[in-house]
């Protein structure tokens, strides 16, 4: 982690002088502005952040932040990002990418990236649909999902970006919504503070193109009723008075259990929920609650320590270092058998 | 070992082959005869060829892995067209081998080998034995049981035992040509314990002891030491040197080193040798593809490291557009093409030159990447050090072409003194009064490097186009003009610090052979000799493929005929017609093995009208 910064900056501190070209309504503003906000309280001294893209609408982001900024090729963020920090593990790197840039073109990248556990943030930006390209159907879209390139509906099976991560054994897994800003800044901060790679989904809407998609839990008096909020220790219920509502995970399959309202969640057999579960597969089934039938989880899924890549990368640089002393190059070069031809 | 009481007789070259089933430790056996002889103070070149599987069927046509080598007490500069003497350890192997042996050539065969089951799977409808005993100089040696007899009180199991026979045989060759056998010892002490150390030892020593017994080699040779510069050698193959040269830059230019890298015959080697040098402050990066090997690498250079990665022909096209990026955003990475067979898969252990025009023209769009090939393996080198130092210097992608020739021969390499390879200071972007991230150096017309951890510099790099100076996303017509302009000026000013190619023969003539990369031994060698045979012919090799050296067109221009000797089918003779315009011929061969020097004479002989030799 980088050091703190030795004046205190401010979210304008954070805004570069190029004007934002999002759609207008589109949910990657509020998403700037929350990151432009929550970089202050993170601390770390601009000059230490870097933010790493691909191609797509999300991918923009870091044109926008007074930070360092790689805008690079599509799919690939994660492997520009592995350099940077594997390189410089000083510094505070920050991916962000979207459901087709970060699972279709770049799949492969995010699970390396996830399972190496190197120590950045990613910001997956998740509209279910293809931005840019406009309005193709993406690997988040739903089956039947009508768009230009499937007049007929697609027949793709779509990917939670959620489960995908805990699959590929992220050690930090988190889901916010492009409009839910304090919620938001809290996730960012978590993942800022995480020693490991910390994905956070965030569910965001392209008013363009597939508007309204994630309209249930964005709209504060809705929200109370679809959004399932994670807080660690606490009991996985939601829903109002009247309405309250609990999770039973048994042998890893969710139920619901219908909560009088001061009903004590536990001894009716509610979960509690445990970010640092040793077993990803309770956040696994956390993971597959998904609307109609299920509440929309938020928050924290999973939160659990394993040494980094760039760290453990540094030992050996460091180790061999100690071990065979500073490199040198005459004597590499006459390592081994030599021969002298004499004048 | 003891001295030979039999007469020896001097020679001054001699072409070896070792050849035999892939699990036969023929490349091994090789190797460690090319070490010795190297120690014994030969000039030598080496050809390893071998198959891709790993361990083909046994006894099979395709199973058989050859080594080949060639010393001297005289300049060579080629492991030899053909061989003087083949060390065949079953039919297959013979069958291979015996069409390249020189007529009446020395065949060492394991006759234990020869059965009728083996004889057939090498396709021979009848013992080939007593047709080779009339056509060459057969020296039959029951290879398998005198190995076995010379361990039978060790506790070997039956396979353990067989394995040895191959130092067996390198104990023969050692008496044969009367080299020391000190640096294979020496070798086998540091690698196995026990048993197996004692029966590698011992058969060693067995096989140098029949060859002073038996009544098969009435003489033994000696290759006196060649008359080179004095100075203090090793025996270098091409992926190490590379791999040094790497280690070299990171030094030279005290800059940290970061290579991102993917598994690929034959760049793996590079690979795994620079993963040894973490005290060098080394970062070796094994990336999930290929495509993610550039991209780290790329980053890795945004971080201000010096960013590499090392890839074979169809990882380097994997990589084309990362490196488009790199030449946008105008950060210096190299990419090593170790170039093989292809297209596709094609023959991943064989060697080609054929990505010469994927490296120069290879990505969308306008996008210039200087290219730069070693000639020899000691050159990689040296090619290295030059790579990162133009990319630094004109902050721009550099490709470097090796090839599976180079990576896998090997040479005595004159080792460098430390003290006089080319040192280069990094001047990072320090100044954010002046700091423009595509702001230009009047000069080399490189924009700053300005790396992240710099107070007040904080920039956006993107692939979209950007505006001259500023680098803001711009879409404006004029400025896209000028920023293709601009980046192809850039990498054409290179040709400002290169030096003047020089001419090997005369200035200007009848004809002139150019050519590039790994065939300068051969090429080099067919032109002496013609020479020396009073034909005017003269070369040129290559390095800087782009851009080209100034005065390129002029020696071109300076000769009534060109002739350019590639294994493609005439990438750089299209490279040369379409900039200078010369009407060049093209000698192409892409059979997956070095230019012979005899092939190559054929033609100037063709060119020059008529054979003078
Ligand atoms: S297309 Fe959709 S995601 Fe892209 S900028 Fe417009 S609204 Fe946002």
């Amino acid at each position: 982690m980088a050091a703190q910064a030795a004046t205190p900056l401010k979210a304008k501190d954070f805004v570069s002088d190029q004007d934002v070209r999002w759609c207008p309504g589109c949910g990657d503003y509020s998403i700037l502005k929350n990151v432009q906000r929550v970089m202050p309280d993170i601390g770390v001294p601009k000059e230490d952040v870097v933010f790493v893209s691909g191609i797509g609408c999300s991918s923009r982001f870091p044109l926008y932040m007074d930070t360092y900024g790689f805008h690079t090729i599509h799919g690939r963020a994660p492997a520009f990002a592995t350099g940077i920090k594997a390189a410089r593990p000083e510094l505070s790197v920050w991916v962000v990418t979207g459901d087709g840039d970060g699972l279709s073109i770049g799949g492969n990248h995010l699970m390396h990236v996830l399972r190496r556990n190197l120590d950045v943030q990613i910001l997956l930006f998740n509209n279910r649909v293809y931005g840019l390209t406009k309005g193709q159907y993406s690997p988040t879209s739903r089956v039947g999902m009508n768009t230009k390139s499937t007049p007929q509906g697609s027949i793709d099976h779509p990917i939670d970006p959620v489960s995908f991560a805990l699959g590929a054994g992220a050690t930090f897994v988190a889901r916010a919504i492009d409009v839910d800003g304090p919620h938001l800044q809290e996730m960012l901060k978590r993942a800022s503070a995480h020693p490991g790679t910390a994905l956070i989904e965030i569910l965001q809407n392209c008013p363009v193109y597939n508007d309204d998609e994630w309209v249930e839990v964005q709209e504060r008096k809705s929200r109370a009723k679809t959004a399932l909020v994670l807080e660690d220790g606490e009991p996985l219920v939601w829903g109002g008075p009247g309405e309250r509502r609990g999770i039973a995970i048994t042998d890893g399959v969710p139920s619901i259990i219908a909560l009088g309202d001061d009903e004590d969640p536990t001894s009716k057999g509610v979960a509690v929920h445990d970010e640092s579960h040793q077993s990803p597969s309770y956040a696994f089934a956390l993971a597959s609650l998904a609307r109609p039938d299920f509440p929309v989880p938020i928050g924290v899924f999973r939160a659990v320590e394993k040494p980094s890549y760039e760290r453990m990368l540094q030992d050996q640089v460091d180790a061999a270092s100690v071990k065979a002393g500073p490199g040198d190059l005459h004597a590499l070069l006459n390592s081994g058998d030599t021969w002298t031809v004499e004048a | 070992m003891s001295q030979t009481k039999k007469p020896v007789e001097e020679i001054d070259r001699v072409a070896i082959r070792f050849a035999g089933d892939s699990g036969d430790g023929m490349q091994l056996t090789g190797t460690k005869f090319t070490e010795s002889t190297a120690l014994a103070g030969n000039d030598l070149a080496t050809f390893p060829d071998f198959p891709a599987e790993i361990r083909a069927p046994a006894g099979s046509l395709a199973g058989v892995s050859g080594f080949q080598v060639h010393f001297a007490s005289e300049d060579i500069r080629t492991p030899a067209d053909h061989p003087d003497v083949l060390v065949a350890m079953n039919p297959a192997a013979l069958r291979t081998n015996l069409p390249d042996l020189r007529p009446g050539g020395m065949v060492i065969v394991n006759t234990d080998a020869f059965t009728t089951k083996n004889i057939a799977q090498a396709g021979y409808e009848e013992d080939p034995l007593p047709a080779a005993r009339d056509s060459h100089r057969l020296v039959e040696i029951p290879l398998t049981s005198l190995n076995r007899e010379a361990l039978k009180d060790l506790k070997l199991g039956a396979r353990e035992t067989d394995r040895c026979k191959n130092f067996f045989a390198l104990g023969i060759m050692f008496w044969l040509y009367n080299r020391p056998a000190e640096s294979t010892e020496r070798w086998l002490g540091g690698k196995f314990k026990g048993d197996v150390l004692e029966a590698n030892l011992r058969v060693l020593k067995a096989g140098h002891a029949y060859g002073e017994t038996t009544e098969l080699f009435p003489v033994s040779f000696v290759v006196p030491r060649a008359k080179i510069q004095p100075g203090t050698y090793r025996n270098i193959t091409g992926n190490t040197a590379l791999a040094w040269g790497i280690v070299a830059a990171g030094q030279q230019l005290e800059q940290p080193i970061f290579l991102g890298a993917y598994p690929i015959t034959p760049a793996s080697d590079i690979l795994h040798e620079l993963a040894r040098y973490r005290h060098f402050g080394i970062k070796t990066f094994q990336a999930e593809d290929e495509i993610a090997a550039a991209c780290s690498a790329i980053g890795a250079s945004f971080a201000g490291h010096l960013g590499i990665c090392t890839t074979s022909g169809p990882g380097f096209i994997l990589k084309q557009e990362a490196l488009g990026l790199a030449v946008m955003t105008e950060l210096p990475v190299v990419v090593v093409d170790v170039q093989r067979a292809g297209p596709s898969t094609g023959m991943p252990t064989k060697t080609e030159q054929a990505d010469l025009l994927a490296a120069v023209y290879g990505r969308n769009s306008d996008s210039p990447i200087p290219v730069l090939a070693p000639s020899t393996p000691g050159d990689c080198f040296h090619t290295m050090i030059e790579a990162f130092q133009i990319a630094v210097r004109y902050m721009t992608p550099v490709v470097v072409l090796s090839d599976g020739y180079l990576a896998n021969s090997s040479e005595p390499w004159l080792i460098p003194d430390v003290g006089a390879l080319p040192r280069q200071t990094v001047d990072y972007a320090t100044d954010p009064e002046t700091f423009q991230p595509y702001s230009r150096d009047p000069e080399t017309l490189a924009r700053p490097w300005a790396v992240p951890g710099t107070p007040g510099l904080e920039h956006r790099l993107t692939g979209i186009e950007s505006e001259d100076v500023t680098g803001n996303v711009s879409y404006i017509a004029e400025n896209h003009e000028k920023m293709v302009a601009l980046r192809s000026e850039k990498i054409a000013r290179i040709a400002n610090d290169l030096p003047p190619i020089e001419t090997n023969g005369s200035a200007s003539g009848e004809l002139l052979v150019v050519g590039w990369g790994g065939t300068c031994g051969a090429l080099t060698a067919a032109v002496n000799e013609a020479r020396e045979s009073g034909q005017d012919v003269s070369s040129i090799h290559i390095r800087h493929l782009n851009p080209f050296p100034s005065n390129l067109g002029d020696v071109l221009g300076s000769f009534k005929q060109v002739l350019v000797a590639e294994l493609n089918q005439g990438q750089l003779w299209r490279m040369l017609r379409a900039e200078y315009l010369v009407p060049a011929e093209s000698l192409a061969k892409v059979e997956g093995q070095p230019f012979k020097i005899s092939e190559v004479r054929a033609r100037i002989d063709q060119m020059l009208g008529g054979g003078a030799h």
